[in-house]
C-alpha cells in the first residue's frame, strides 16, 4: 500500500525541474537522500537495480562456499566458513532492506531472481571443485567486492550507505580470512600450493572482470556520478585491486595466469594483459559453467520452503484471530 | 582403554558435532533467509561446543590427540553419538523437531553440568546452557507454528515425530560408564532430566495440537559405536580433506 502511495506521488511530480534542481544541490553537498525525500524516479529504478543485484548477489554467492561447509579441512575452518556464508546471508538480508525502503517487496525482487529478470554478480558462476577456492574466493572476490564497495558507504541514498558500512567491515574480515587459507596452502604440501595455484588461475580474471567492462564501453557511468551512486570509475577501482593483490600473491610464491602481467615504475601501476570480454559476457547471458546450478538451487529451496512460509503466515493470522476474539469476549 | 571421562567426554562431543555438521547441510537452502541464518546460528553453537569439548577430551585421553584428531581421524564404530542426531537432515519439519527434542534435553542438562566437580566440563556447559536456551525457544516457537500452522505442515510434523520418537530414548539410557561419574558428582543423572523434558515437550506440544507417542520400543546403540547407514555418509564428507591429504595443515 506504502509502496504505491510513493509511486504515485513521485509520478506527479517525476519531470518537476525545480525539485530536481533542490535534490541535484542536496546530493551535491553529500547531504544524504532519505526513503521519505522526493527522489528523481529514475534514481529510485537505478538504486532498486543495484541495491537487489547486490542483495541476490550475496544469497547467490553462499552457494559456491556453501559447497565446502561440510567438507571443511578442520573444526575451525568449518566453524570459519560457516560463519562467513552466513555473514553474506546477513548482507543479503540488510541489502534487500535497504531496498524495501525504495518501495519494492522481498517477495517481488526475489521473484525477479528466480525468473532471470534481475541479474546477480557473475563470479557466483564458477564452480569450486576444491578446497583452496574457498581461500581464492575470500582474498579475491571478497577483495573485489570491498574495492567496488568502501565508495559505496559514502552512496547519496542513506540506507544503502548505512547498509554498506557494516558489510564492508565484516567483507574486510572476510578477505583476511581467504588470504589465511591460501597463505596456509602456499606454505603447506606440494600438493596444496598446487591447489592453490590451480585455483588462482581459475579465479583471477573473473575476479578482474567483477569490477564490470571498461569504462569506454560502460553505460550509466555519468549519470550513476552526478548521483553520488558511483564514485570511481570501473577501471580505476581495478587498478587499485590489482596493485593491492598482485604483492600479495607474489609474496606467497604465487603466479599470476597472466603473461602481461609487469609493474611500471614510471606510474607505480601493475598493468595487465587484456581481459577476455567475451568470456564475461558468454557468463553474463548465461552461458557459464554454474548459471542454471546456481539459480536452480535457489529455486529449490524457494519451492521447498513454500509450506513452511504459508504455516508461518497461517499460525500468524488464526493468533491475530485467537487475539482479537478474546478482546471482544473481554469487552 | 578409554577411560570412562575420555568416553563420556567424546559422547558429548560427538552428539555436538555430528548434530551442528547436520544443521550446516541447510546453510544456503533454507525456507527463509531468516531461518537459513538461524539453523547457521545453532550449528555454530554446536560446533563451537563440540570443538571445546574435544579439546577436553584429547586432553583427559594425555596421548596428545588434538580436536582434529578426535573428529577427523576416526570411523564410525569409534563415534559415541546417540542416533537421533546422525539421521539425515530431513525436511524442515524434521530439522526443527529434532532440534526441539534434543535441545530441550541438553538445556537442563547443561544447567546441571555446569556444577560438575571436572571444572573444564562445568565451564564449557556454563556456556552452552545460553545456547541451548536459544534453541529450544527458536525451535519451539516453530514446533508449534508448524504444527498450528497448515494442513500439510501439521502433516509433515506428526510423520517427523513418528520418525523421530524411538530415537528418543537413548538421551536417557545410563552405563556403567556414566553410572561412575554421576557418582562421583562429574555426570549429570538424566532420569533427573526426564520430568523437564517432559514438561517442556508437554507444554509446546499441547500448543502445536501434536499428541506424544508412547513410549514404547527405542533406538539404541549410538553411544557403543553400533551406528546407522547413515554416519559413514557423514564422516566421508566430514573426513574428505583429511583423508585424502594424510598429515596436511590447513
Ligand atoms: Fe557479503
Ligand atoms: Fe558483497
Ligand atoms: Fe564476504
Amino acid at each position: 500500500m506504502y509502496a504505491q502511495a510513493l509511486n504515485v506521488a513521485e509520478k506527479a511530480h517525476a519531470d518537476d525541474p525545480e525539485l530536481r534542481a533542490r535534490f541535484q544541490a542536496r546530493v551535491d553537498a553529500e547531504e544524504k537522500i532519505e526513503p521519505n525525500d522526493w527522489m528523481p524516479e529514475g534514481y529510485r529504478r537505478t538504486l532498486v537495480r543495484q541495491i537487489s543485484q547486490h542483495a541476490h548477489s550475496e544469497i547467490v554467492g553462499m552457494l559456491p562456499e556453501g559447497n565446502w561447509i561440510t567438507r571443511a579441512p578442520s573444526l575451525k575452518r568449518k566453524a570459519a566458513l560457516l560463519a562467513k556464508v552466513q555473514d553474506e546471508g546477513g548482507h543479503g538480508l540488510y541489502l534487500y532492506s535497504a531496498a524495501e525502503t525504495l518501495g519494492v517487496s522481498r517477495e517481488e525482487l526475489v521473484e525477479q531472481l528466480l525468473t532471470g529478470k534481475a541479474k546477480y554478480s557473475s563470479i557466483f558462476n564458477y564452480p569450486t571443485p576444491s578446497w583452496a577456492d574457498m581461500g581464492m574466493i575470500g582474498w579475491l572476490v571478497d577483495g573485489a567486492a570491498i574495492m567496488n564497495q568502501i565508495p559505496l558507504c559514502r552512496c547519496s541514498y542513506g540506507p544503502y550507505a548505512r547498509a554498506m558500512i557494516r558489510i564492508c567491515k565484516e567483507e574486510s574480515f572476510h578477505q583476511r580470512q581467504g588470504y589465511e587459507i591460501v597463505m596456509t596452502l602456499a606454505k603447506g604440501s606440494p600438493a596444496q600450493k598446487k591447489m592453490a595455484q590451480d585455483s588462482l588461475n581459475r579465479w583471477w580474471w573473473p575476479a578482474l572482470m567483477m569490477f564490470g567492462p571498461s569504462d569506454k564501453d560502460s553505460q550509466h557511468s555519468d549519470q550513476n556520478m552526478a548521483w553520488k551512486i558511483k564514485r570511481f570509475s570501473n577501471d580505476d577501482l581495478r587498478q587499485k585491486f590489482i596493485d593491492a593483490t598482485v604483492p600479495q600473491g607474489h609474496f606467497l610464491g604465487l603466479t599470476f595466469p597472466d603473461p602481461d602481467l609487469r609493474f611500471n615504475a614510471a606510474t607505480g601501476h601493475w598493468e595487465h594483459g587484456p581481459i577476455d570480454w567475451s568470456e564475461f559476457n558468454r557468463v553474463v547471458r548465461g552461458e557459464g559453467p554454474c548459471n542454471r546450478e546456481r539459480l536452480k538451487a535457489r529455486q529449490k529451496a524457494h519451492d521447498e520452503g513454500v509450506w513452511v512460509r504459508e504455516a508461518a503466515l497461517a499460525h500468524a493470522e488464526k493468533r491475530a484471530a485467537r487475539k482479537a476474539a478474546a478482546k471482544i469476549a473481554a469487552e | 582403554m578409554e577411560t570412562p571421562l575420555f568416553t563420556y567426554t567424546l559422547r558429548l562431543a560427538d552428539n555436538a558435532l555430528v548434530l551442528g555438521h547436520r544443521l550446516s547441510e541447510w546453510c544456503g537452502h533454507g525456507p527463509m533467509l531468516e531461518e537459513d541464518l538461524a539453523l547457521a546460528n545453532m550449528a555454530l553453537d554446536l560446533i563451537g561446543q563440540a570443538r571445546n569439548l574435544y579439546t577436553h577430551a584429547g586432553a583427559i585421553e594425555g596421548k596428545g590427540r588434538s580436536e582434529d584428531d578426535l573428529s577427523y581421524l576416526r570411523d564410525c564404530p569409534d563415534w559415541r553419538n546417540i542416533l537421533l542426531v546422525e539421521r539425515p537432515r530431513g525436511d524442515f519439519a524434521f530439522t526443527i523437531l529434532r532440534q526441539f527434542l534434543y535441545a530441550a534435553f541438553m538445556h537442563p542438562y547443561f544447567e546441571r553440568l555446569a556444577a560438575s566437580k571436572d571444572e573444564t566440563l562445568a565451564a564449557i556447559a556454563a556456556k552452552a546452557v545460553k545456547e541451548m536456551a536459544y534453541h529450544v525457544r527458536h525451535t519451539g516457537e516453530w514446533v508449534i507454528r508448524l504444527g498450528d500452522g497448515t494442513e500439510e505442515s501439521a502433516a509433515r510434523l506428526k510423520e517427523a515425530l513418528d520418525d523421530l520418537w524411538p530415537f528418543t530414548g537413548e538421551m536417557f539410557e545410563v552405563d556403567g560408564v556414566e553410572q561412575a561419574l554421576i557418582d562421583a558428582g562429574i555426570a549429570v543423572d538424566p532420569a533427573v532430566i526426564r520430568p523437564v523434558w517432559n514438561g517442556t515437550i508437554d507444554h509446546v506440544f499441547g500448543e502445536a495440537l501434536l499428541t506424544r507417542p508412547r513410549d514404547g520400543w527405542m533406538q539404541t546403540g549410538g553411544r557403543r559405536g553400533e551406528h546407522s547407514e547413515h554416519l559413514g555418509h557423514l564422516l566421508s564428507d566430514l573426513q574428505f580433506l583429511q583423508r585424502t591429504y594424510p598429515g596436511a595443515t590447513w
